[in-house]
């Protein structure tokens, strides 16, 4: 584990320290885990009502000029020319062997601008990328430095109105500049309706105080918003998805628009998902639910009922609100319907294990 | 009157003659947080010292909790398998993990006191 000197500080990392935080590392930042309540309250509120997430340690990338849909329709298999303004898409930066260096979400801001929020643990890498890609393209690109904050739950609307923030009136993936500098989203990584904002550091602490004025706001650490996202069915980056999987296998094809999924398609990677979308997918990303209360984690190795290696866990935990263990992985394309069983091994032991449809509790976007 | 020990990796051992009650500490609980699942061992089963007994999981993480002694494991606490947040609400009290018969006393002499071991978390 890293030192904590070494690791990144959040910009409002004192306002969780007074808030009775406790710390750890995630992707080379120094991020609140859990505050008081604990992992279970502070995801049980977050469905009831509303929680409050630091998620500063993501990146966001400006992107502008005349050639910015076509850059980023060159670095995402999308078709940002095609995105209206203020609608955000999730996409993928790929490798050349369609494997995923990144997911990440791209919305419209105007004509030639699109705002780009991407994992904190492949922002160096994205950023790297990125600036590359552009380089053919007439564009620039541009990481901000801002507090993130993420509102979400169902009384997230009325809290960020509460603090003077009015995004009633924007839809599900959805994302506007509501002031200079800032930008806010009705996205999120939790299943719930919810926004995500981003403002300048030097406006942060006071938005903060307002925000929660609204008793149903309460900060909730990383651990409830892994819990909450697995049970949302929503991937980790370096976990869920990598280099070593593609969005076919991924279950994220949705993600691709289908004239998009030809080998003569702009983007990198383009030859490589075709390829495979022709070869059918031999593994599939899955949701899986222990048959009796034990979790089965990360990295547990999945067989089928005759022994024979089946797959791999790639998150798992306990579902707050669904009340028993959850997980997802990637089981062999044959195993892969829900209801089939298969076994995990836990510590020596073959726990058994239902493929299970995601999610684990129902999203509750706001579509419009 | 039971004599309590602690040991440097967060557990209490109640001893009352050749027998000892374990489990974990006030300060071990609230380090792992919301506990769901405790993968308690089965009776009869011979421990040494720093075997792990018991994994005990919360929502994100599994832990082990170590023999800190050697003996035999007599009894388990299976109210734990329905109501695992008990080791949170009374870890020192009805949260206790294991009874184990003691096969030799004289590793007692090796673990913490209470002031020992309220010295080592602060």
């Amino acid at each position: 584990m890293a030192d904590a000197g070494d690791l990144k500080r959040l910009p409002l990392e004192d306002l969780h320290v007074a808030a009775g935080a406790r710390f750890g590392a995630f992707a080379g930042w120094h991020m609140p885990i859990t505050y008081p309540a604990g992992v279970m309250k502070e995801h049980l509120h977050t469905r009831e009502k509303a929680g409050l997430f630091d998620i500063s340690h993501m990146k966001l990338f400006r992107v502008e000029g005349p050639g910015a849909a076509a850059m980023l329709s060159r670095a995402c298999p999308l078709d940002a020319a095609a995105l209206e303004p203020s609608q955000s898409k999730l996409s993928f930066f790929l490798d050349e062997k369609a494997g995923i260096l990144d997911d990440l979400i791209v919305t419209r801001l105007g004509p030639q601008a699109f705002m780009v929020v991407a994992n904190a643990g492949n922002a160096v890498a994205d950023e790297q990328h990125l600036k590359a890609v552009a380089k053919d393209f007439d564009c620039t690109v541009e990481p901000l430095d801002r507090v993130f904050l993420a509102v979400q739950g169902p009384a997230a609307e009325g809290v960020l109105l509460g603090a003077g923030l009015d995004l009633a009136s924007m839809t599900f993936m959805h994302g506007v500049e509501p002031k200079k500098g800032w930008f806010a989203t009705r996205s999120g990584y939790t299943g719930e309706d919810g926004f995500e904002v981003a403002l300048l550091p030097a406006e942060a602490s006071a938005f903060v105080e307002l925000l929660l004025a609204d008793p149903r706001l309460m900060w909730i650490g990383l651990a409830a918003r892994d819990s909450l996202r697995l049970e949302a069915g929503l991937c980790l980056h370096g976990q869920d998805i990598t280099t070593e999987t593609n969005p076919l296998e991924a279950g994220l094809l949705w993600a691709v628009p289908k004239p998009l999924r030809s080998a003569e398609a702009p983007f990198i990677g383009a030859r490589a998902l075709s390829a495979a979308i022709a070869a059918g997918p031999a593994r599939r990303r899955v949701g899986l639910k222990p048959e009796g209360r034990q979790p089965v984690r990360n990295g547990a190795d999945l067989f089928d009922a005759d022994g024979r290696p089946a797959g791999v866990v790639t998150s798992g935990g306990f579902g707050p609100s669904a009340g028993h263990p959850v997980a997802m992985g990637y089981v062999r394309a044959d195993l892969a319907d829900p209801g089939t069983r298969v076994f995990a091994d836990v510590r020596g032991s073959r726990l058994p294990v239902d493929v299970a449809p995601m999610p684990f509790t129902p999203h509750r976007h706001r579509k419009g | 009157m039971p004599q309590v020990y602690f040991t440097e990796d967060h557990e209490w051992i109640s001893v009352d003659g050749d027998t000892a009650t374990v489990g974990i500490t006030d300060y071990a609980q609230e380090q792992l947080g919301d506990l769901v699942f405790v993968d308690l061992p089965a009776k009869g089963k011979k421990v040494a010292k720093g075997d792990p007994a018991v994994v005990v999981e919360s929502v994100k993480a599994a832990s082990d909790v170590y023999a800190p002694v050697d003996g035999e494991i007599v009894a388990v606490n299976d109210t734990l398998s329905g109501d695992p947040a008990l080791v949170n609400s009374a870890a020192t009290g009805d949260g206790w993990l294991w009874k184990m018969k003691l096969a030799d006393k004289s590793q007692l002499e090796g673990l913490l006191d209470e002031a020992g071991y309220k010295k080592l978390v602060g």
